[in-house]
């Protein structure tokens, strides 16, 4: 018996140039106690199925055809009234980010009691009795005491629990989870599909998790449907499609997971989405522009970068007195050294110092303690600014978010070509212009992109614009802090192709910044551990996920998600020592 | 090839959501429309005026006091009448528009220019620059503007010797009107500023080793002057008014060049003895003026920002 049943969905959105087809001809069931995923990339349509089945797609978007049946009752065509009758009392709804799913000018008590009366008619008391009893079956610790508090005084798991019980409430047959764990750290990652699982078989309820983590997918669903341009290309039990797929577009999904048992080469082609992953050639370095004149002067022994006891303190007040005066160690004593052509690794989790420490060796921040060597040259001590331009050349970065790393007023020729006209690696207006539609080749772009503006490329395209501007300088060391982590997983295996590549002709040495543990084993060499602004340890990167040494590195690998039974067809594994 | 590079922008204009936006909004149509017809008018007043009002030779007082056409009396050659002097209205309406126009345009160039500067540098270096720049401009705005520019105005009246002041009265006007106005465009630009300043591309180009008066021109004012332009507009008709306000008091324009202000003023005098014909007229150019300026500004705004809507 079915609990939920979508039929033939289709979801429209009547937009300027016509019709926009959002999800088409899409059918699920779910039954009680069953735990359904829905997994695809951003614009495949999964959010929008959940919208739609409780009820609040945004407008102008409309059903176009099908039926959503609860219990056999359609409830697509309901009014609004009998709509809301139905939203959080029958389905219940989790929303990706905690923060903005909470009224942070009410106390939790008062958002759950709210709900509870609303929909089960209790009285007041009864309801706040109701409201703990919820709080505590989420594993929220002296849930009479909390109840009492405001969301700000939630941590970011903890009010994801809040966000749970405020679903549960209600006592729903139906729970729709929209990217229920993005928002968290690894670690509160677990533990809240660990509570979700469990809710899910005690109370019966039929969940439908919407996701584009193939890891969440693996850890708490049972049936699973990959969703590819709004429709459902292939659906079954989860442990079938993650082991044996049989849709092309699933099977290149799963080849773009960065695994974290074994480290491949290459990741195989995704060329199902970006129709622009094909391998560029290989650059003969002696007669290309990137390889002349590495005029980096002579290469001292010893390591390439070195930093030595770094550290940067913010003011957390501003006091007159020095005594009075608090401050924030967002790093402290941070030692390590890369030698070139290594790529090295920084993992932790929000808030670790990870990027901090990227900044401070970009000299973006200048550091309060120790020193940043590149090269066998103090940069720290060096205090006129024109006197860092050959390490700024040296020296390069590429950022997170690609919606913001690209200014949008410049059109892309210009960005590239800003850092080989600044620091006059080029002469003459066509000779730069060459320059940087051979890099946009090379990137993967095709030199037509140079004409046009960022907001013309999706979040791949604009990376490789980035990668482009950060190769402009000739550079020989690149920071890289979290490159991918903005992007979906097929565009994430292409953009770590392409760093890839471009570290074996470049003989480029990189810092790779990433709090995704799996992402670290494809990339790096070696690797650094960090949290509350402390390197915690840093091992070969075999070694490190083979045999942690800190307590903390092994709970952030026994938390990381290990795809039991993830299809290992076509992958192309590196041979390395140790147990891959 | 610049020329295909050009076509390919004024496609894209064609197909953008700026231009979406206008062609869909009669009433942005109509006060775009409007402006356009009025300044156009203003700036070919030499050519389309019928009289010259500054021509005192061709100023007959037999013609003083006549009414509008359509009014018995009223004759053909001063189709909206004439004032006290004999000057055709619509003459000097359309001289005067121009230098209403002339004042207000340049009066926002020059908030424009000084408050963008102030709010670039207050948001992007920050610390004790940017307290002093904006208890400044807090300190300005505990005055209304008209106070501000009556002060100004009348220092420079004080220290100037009195037949130079007819000289500079209209460079004195353009200042005291445009440094009312500068605080607004600070505020909003440091804002936008800081937040520019603090996003990838700025930290990118800092990497490159781009110098900080680069990154401002080059990379945060671009994208700032969206807000800028939409306060600008809307700046352009209080500019107008204040200046009508001003010359209104007696103390903008000199009366020998007078503007739309100056001939409300100039009017009421005589509302009462029923020559309605000499005020009325400046003030429907006026605010129709100011209004079509003001739907402009207020589109602008909902167009380039669509999360005020």
């Amino acid at each position: 018996m079915s609990l939920l049943d979508v039929k033939d969905l289709r979801v429209e959105f009547p937009a300027r140039r016509g019709l926009f087809v959002a999800v088409d001809g899409v059918t699920l069931t779910v039954r009680p106690g069953e735990i359904l995923g829905v997994v695809g990339e951003s614009g495949a349509g999964k959010s929008t199925i959940g919208n739609a089945v409780i009820g609040l797609l945004e407008p102008p978007g409309r059903i176009g055809a099908g039926e959503i049946r609860l219990e056999g009752r359609r409830i697509d065509d309901l009014d609004e009234a009998a709509k809301r009758r139905i939203r959080g009392r029958r389905i219940g709804m989790i929303f990706q980010d905690p923060l903005t799913s909470l009224d942070p000018l009410q106390t939790i008590e008062s958002q759950l009691v709210e709900t509870i009366r609303l929909h089960l008619g209790l009285d007041g008391a009864a309801a706040r009795a109701r409201a703990v009893d919820l709080l505590r079956q989420v594993g929220i610790p002296d849930p009479e005491l909390r109840v009492k508090q405001y969301p700000h005084q939630f941590s970011g798991g903890m009010r994801q629990r809040v966000v749970i019980a405020l679903a549960l409430c209600a006592e729903p047959e139906v729970v729709v989870a929209d990217e229920p764990t993005t928002a968290l750290d690894v670690s509160i990652q677990a533990q809240i599909l660990d509570l979700l699982k469990a809710l899910c078989r005690d109370r019966k309820v039929g969940m439908i998790v919407i996701t584009h983590d193939m890891g969440v997918i693996a850890e708490i669903t049972d049936r699973v449907a990959v969703m590819y341009r709004g429709r459902v290309v292939e659906e079954g039990p989860t442990a079938k499609i993650l082991g044996d797929p049989d849709h092309a577009y699933t099977r290149a999904l799963i080849g773009a997971v960065p695994r974290p048992d074994v480290r491949l080469h290459r990741f195989p082609y995704v060329d199902y989405i970006e129709g622009i992953a094909t391998k560029p050639p290989a650059i003969d370095l002696r007669g290309h522009w990137l390889g002349k004149a590495r005029d980096f002067g002579a290469k001292t022994d010893g390591p390439l970068l070195a930093v030595e006891g770094l550290g940067i303190r913010f003011p957390m007040n501003n006091a007159w007195l020095e005594r009075n005066r608090r401050y924030l160690d967002a790093v402290k004593d941070v030692s390590f050294a890369i030698a070139e052509g290594e790529t090295f690794g920084l993992v932790g989790e929000s808030g670790s110092g990870k990027s901090t420490v990227a900044r401070l060796i970009t000299g973006l921040y200048r550091p309060t303690a120790g020193r940043v060597s590149f090269n066998g040259t103090d940069l720290t001590a060096i205090t006129r600014d024109r006197d860092l331009n050959p390490f700024r050349r040296q020296i390069q970065m590429i950022f997170q978010d690609p919606f913001s790393s690209l200014n949008p007023r410049m059109r892309v020729l210009d960005i590239v070509a800003e850092p080989i006209r600044f620091h006059r690696l080029a002469s003459g207006r066509d000779e730069v212009e060459r320059i940087v539609r051979d890099l946009l080749d090379h990137v993967g772009l095709g030199a037509k992109a140079a004409e046009k503006f960022p907001h013309e490329f999706s979040g791949g395209q604009r990376q490789r614009i980035c990668i482009a501007r950060a190769l402009a300088t000739r550079p020989r060391f690149l920071v890289c802090d979290e490159p991918t982590s903005a992007l979906d997983v097929s565009i994430q295996a292409q953009i770590l192709n392409l760093l890839k590549d471009l570290q074996e002709e470049l003989r480029l040495t990189m810092l790779f910044i990433s709090h995704d543990l799996p992402v670290i084993r494809q990339m790096c060499d070696r690797v650094g551990v960090m949290r509350h602004g402390r390197l915690l340890e840093v091992a070969a990167t075999e070694d490190l996920f083979e045999r942690p040494q800190h307590p903390y590195t092994q709970e952030l690998l026994r938390l990381m998600p290990h795809f039991e039974g993830l299809s290992h067809d076509n992958l192309d594994v590196e041979a390395v020592g140790g147990a891959g | 090839m610049p020329d295909l590079r050009l076509s390919a922008r004024l496609r894209a204009a064609a197909d953008s959501d700026l231009w979406y936006s206008f062609r869909t909004s009669p009433v942005t149509i109509v006060s775009a429309l409007t402006t356009l017809v009025l300044v156009a008018a203003a700036l070919a007043a030499p050519v389309i005026a019928p009289h010259n009002p500054f021509d005192l030779a061709s100023l007959n007082i037999m013609n003083a006091g006549l009414p509008p056409v359509w009014d018995a009396g009223g004759e053909a050659a001063f189709p909206l009448g004439t004032d006290d002097q004999g000057r055709d209205v619509l003459s000097a309406i359309l001289y005067g528009a121009r230098i209403s126009l002339l004042v207000g345009f340049a009066s926002v160039v020059f908030s424009v220019v000084l408050g963008v500067g102030l709010g670039l540098v207050s948001g992007y270096v920050g610390g004790r620059v940017d307290a002093v720049i904006m208890r400044i401009a807090d300190v300005q705005l505990s005055f209304p503007a008209i106070l501000i520019a009556l002060l100004i105005d009348g220092v420079a009246r004080g220290l100037l010797p009195h037949d130079m002041h007819g000289e500079v009265a209209l460079y004195v006007l353009v200042f005291a009107i445009g440094i009312s106005g500068w605080v607004q465009y600070a505020r909003t630009v440091r804002g936008a500023a800081m937040v520019e300043s603090r996003k990838e591309y700025v930290q990118a180009a800092r990497i490159i080793g781009i110098g900080p008066m680069t990154i401002l021109w080059r990379h945060i004012l671009p994208n700032v002057m969206g807000p800028v332009l939409v306060i600008a507009t809307i700046h352009l008709a209080i500019a107008i008014i204040t200046e009508a306000t001003l010359s209104f008091l007696g103390v903008g324009v000199p009366p020998t060049t007078p503007s739309l202000g100056t001939l409300i003023r100039i009017g009421n005098d005589y509302l009462f003895s029923g020559e309605w014909w000499i005020t009325i007229f400046p003030g429907i150019v006026l605010v129709l003026l100011v209004l079509s300026v003001n739907l402009l500004g207020d589109w602008l705004r909902d167009a380039l920002n669509p999360k005020l809507r």
